[in-house]
């Protein structure tokens, strides 16, 4: 799900898939897509050629990707998303009362 | 936490794994905020709310045997309803289970583990504390490889 977060903190094998946040083996009820997705993860043990290698499976999300990729938004944005909502707020308003 | 990751300067830590899959005991990590209902607390996510920097460093041990009726979740940055129905979208202990039983994987470890994704800059608790507390159940449990699924 976030392949390049996990090469930054120089994990040592990588499967990378192309999921929504919250499904990291797939979708809810796809007991055969949750267990290709965790065979995928088990068999980087034994091949993984290096440190750090990563290999992104082709696996496809079941459905409306799209749809699937908003839903996995909570109803209400997390706290650090309002705190950084009501920074950017303070600062344009500052720049504003400067600017007048 | 993702938008401050640090640029480490080290190479990735390694470990070759020469022991075959169907002899090997596996466990599983997740970080989606999973907890059994009736048994342990959720994570604190009112305190998350007050402090938006902060997220719950603790851990909370999931056994391989747990019922899905028992999965409770909280977790402010993702929607939880997938899991809550099927736990394995998260963390896949019944697929992993099932692997065993058919002879894939040696074991599934008894005890799986279950932490909270956002976390505050530093990860202090995180390095000092529930970190090695996980690396040592690890060890004691005698499991051979931690798959590491972020939510």
């Amino acid at each position: 799900m976030m392949p390049i977060m996990s090469d930054k903190y120089r994990s040592s094998r990588i499967l990378g898939v192309e999921y929504p946040f919250g499904h990291s083996f797939g979708a809810a009820g796809d007991h055969e897509m949750q267990r290709r997705t965790l065979w995928a993860a088990l068999q980087l043990l034994v091949a993984a050629p290096r440190p750090g290698g990563r290999f992104d499976l082709s696996e496809q999300w079941p459905g409306d990707a799209r749809e699937a990729y908003k839903r996995w938004q909570p109803d209400e944005p997390s706290p650090i998303v309002l705190h950084s909502m009501e920074m950017i707020r303070q600062a344009q308003a500052a720049a504003k009362q400067a600017s007048d | 936490m993702y938008e401050v990751a640090p640029q480490l300067d080290h190479e990735p830590v390694w470990a070759e794994f020469d022991k075959p899959l169907e002899e090997a005991t596996i466990g599983l990590l997740s970080s989606a905020g999973i907890f059994v209902e009736g048994e342990q607390a959720g994570f604190d996510v009112e305190r998350e709310r007050q402090e938006p920097t902060w997220g719950d460093p603790t851990l909370r041990v999931i056994q391989s045997d747990v019922a899905q009726a028992d999965i409770g979740a909280t977790h402010l940055h993702i929607r939880t309803d997938d899991l809550l129905a099927d736990v394995d979208v998260a963390l896949p202990i019944n697929r992993l289970n099932e692997l065993a039983a058919e002879g894939w994987i040696g074991a599934s470890a008894k005890e799986h583990f279950s932490v909270m994704g956002f976390q505050a800059e530093g990860a202090e608790v995180w390095r000092t504390t529930t970190g090695p507390e996980i690396a040592a159940r690890c060890h004691a449990a005698e499991i051979d490889a931690l798959i590491l699924a972020p939510a």
